[in-house]
């Protein structure tokens, strides 16, 4: 059933708007998806991440601004065919809980129009190991398990992109833990997975890439490209006692730009390079007679990236 | 792929057909409507039929199978119009409608397949029912009644109506499912939608018009176009953001 996969990206946006009347879902948002690529799109609740998903699940229509979607221009006249290449697994995972796991996979596998079914079927409850569930009713199964059920029916086509709406939501940490290592299993088969969530360390774990979206797109890259574009590098030091005379000491040091004071014996530097700045500031401690406890490059999460990045949104709003 | 001239692709409806038909047989809520409502309308008109006096005057004769073919031209239109009445409200509430619409499946393919899901069983059972009436009066009622019932022109009205009425019940159905935000509200339009039409059998049921096969073709003709006429309405009113959203594209 699947196309072939199509050159270029998987995915391009470009100024894509989506508003219903006087609301703005998302506004102006511009990103490409490589094939092969695990795309995070972060955002707190209300932010347009399911709004963006179902545009380029050619579900609604955007405002404006221009998309294409496994190589396809996104437009009315592309619908079908936007969908058979593609598959989105919605929050819900939507079963008929009337229908076994097998039934429900079946009638999607009619609606693509599969030939091979069983096989395709057998090849999809395998990789998300509910093989021996086939003949089970959906209403008997554990939200967890309903979740991996949705997740092979995403799979019956092989499709060129992969759409994950919040794939762990509600669910608790076992069963998240088990949905992430299944997305970890696709994502290194080189399925293209573009995942929305607001679990940072869900993302920071899983996607090569994320961009922040609060209604516009506020910044985008690799999860250690926007710790480095938005934090300076840092290290922290401990001492037993508090230095006698910390600028004396640190200040000026190889690499180091600034310092300051934490608490009691505890200073962080600013630096531009840990390498070169970590050993100096050992040297010149224990040079100032002072006992050295702990020498650690501090690490910013992808969680301190997004915060910043939405609490200044939120501080822009109140002024 | 599989296309017909409409563009409809025969897979995805038998897909969203057998879906359906499965769905409604694990259902009991819908198996027994499905299954007790047409023996409740089937029970009626024998007593009635039973009931009239061999020697009854022909206005009371023609009053009294009137009421009997009335309650049989019921199950057409009340038997599909509590499950066509759930097709997309239903799928909405249940969460399932959006993993569908992320297919290939077109609107129209879906609509059409659940409104033959809800076809199919109406005309089995309507027809079974009408087939048992005229075989317990064919072999019980006073020949003189049966005369009556197995006119020709009231056997072509039945025959004819019967499809006919159950297509404008389930269209009017899946039309008020894809705009109501609740299965019950749907449910109840449903019911009292499917009933207008009955008008037309009614007054031949009664002998108000008179039941020539011209008459009965005439307006089958005027019941069918009215039917393929609200089959297209229903795809217009299918608008996949505002059932996803709740807003209008």
């Amino acid at each position: 059933m699947n196309a072939e996969r199509s050159t270029g990206p998987a995915l391009v946006v470009e100024r894509l708007t989506k508003r219903f009347g006087e609301r703005t879902a998302f506004s102006d948002v511009s990103f490409t998806v490589d094939y092969g690529e695990v795309f995070g799109f972060l955002g707190p609740n209300g932010a347009g991440k399911t709004t963006t998903v179902r545009t380029l699940g050619t579900l609604i229509a955007p405002s404006s601004g221009t998309a294409s979607v496994a190589g396809l221009p996104l437009g009315p006249d592309n619908g079908v065919a936007i969908r058979s290449r593609i598959a989105v697994m919605p929050e819900a995972p939507g079963l008929y809980l009337r229908l076994s796991v097998a039934e429900n996979l079946a009638y999607f596998a009619g609606l693509y129009e599969l030939t091979d079914r069983s096989e395709r079927i057998g090849r999809a409850l395998k990789s998300v190991g509910l093989e021996n569930r086939a003949d089970d009713l959906c209403r008997s199964l554990s939200k967890g398990l309903r979740q991996r059920v949705g997740l092979a029916r995403a799979l019956l086509t092989d499709p060129q992109v992969l759409f994950l709406d919040e794939p762990t939501s509600g669910l608790d940490p076992v069963a998240a833990r088990e949905v992430h290592e299944l997305i970890d299993a696709l994502r290194k088969r080189g399925v293209t997975i573009f995942l929305t969530t607001h679990r940072l360390a869900e993302a920071e774990r899983l996607c090569d890439r994320v961009g922040i979206l609060n209604t516009t797109l506020r910044t985008i890259g690799r999860p250690d490209e926007l710790r480095d574009r938005l934090f300076s590098k840092s290290i922290e030091l401990r001492t037993r006692s508090p230095l006698a005379d910390p600028e004396h000491v640190l200040a000026g040091l190889p690499g180091c730009e600034s310092w300051s004071r934490a608490e009691d014996g505890t200073y962080v530097l600013a630096v531009t390079d840990p390498d070169v700045a970590a050993p100096a500031a050992a040297r010149a401690v224990l040079a100032a007679g002072a006992d050295l406890l702990a020498l650690t490059p501090t690490r910013h999460s992808l969680e301190d990236v997004y915060l910043q990045m939405i609490d200044s949104d939120v501080e822009a709003e109140q002024r | 792929m599989k296309t017909s001239n409409l563009n409809l692709n025969v897979t995805r409806i038998r897909a969203v057909v057998g879906k359906e038909i499965r769905d409604y047989r694990r259902n009991r809520f819908i198996a027994s409507t499905m299954a007790i409502t047409p023996i409740l309308f089937m029970i009626a008109p024998i007593v009635t039929i039973f009931s009239l006096p061999a020697d009854a005057a022909s206005q009371k004769l023609d009053a009294g199978i009137g009421v009997s073919l009335l309650y049989l031209t019921l199950i057409p239109a009340l038997v599909p119009a509590v499950v066509s009445s759930y097709t997309i409200v239903g799928e909405r509430e249940q969460g399932t409608l959006e993993p569908v619409l992320t297919t290939p499946l077109r609107r129209e393919e879906l609509l059409l397949g659940k409104a033959l899901a809800a076809y199919i069983p109406t005309l089995v059972i309507s027809y079974a029912m009408y087939g048992i009436f005229l075989a317990c009066v064919g072999l019980f009622a006073h020949p003189n009644v049966a005369d009556d019932i197995f006119q020709t022109g009231r056997i072509l009205a039945q025959v004819l109506f019967t499809p006919l009425l159950a297509a404008w019940s389930i269209w009017a159905g899946i039309a008020i499912s894809t705009r109501a935000n609740d299965v019950r509200v749907a449910q109840q339009l449903s019911t009292l939608i499917s009933l207008p039409p009955l008008a037309i059998t009614s007054l031949i049921g009664f002998g108000v018009l008179a039941p020539t096969p011209r008459l009965a073709v005439v307006l089958g003709a005027a019941l069918l176009l009215v039917d393929i006429a609200a089959g297209r309405f229903v795809a217009r009113l299918f608008d996949r953001e505002r059932l996803l959203t709740g807003s209008k594209a």
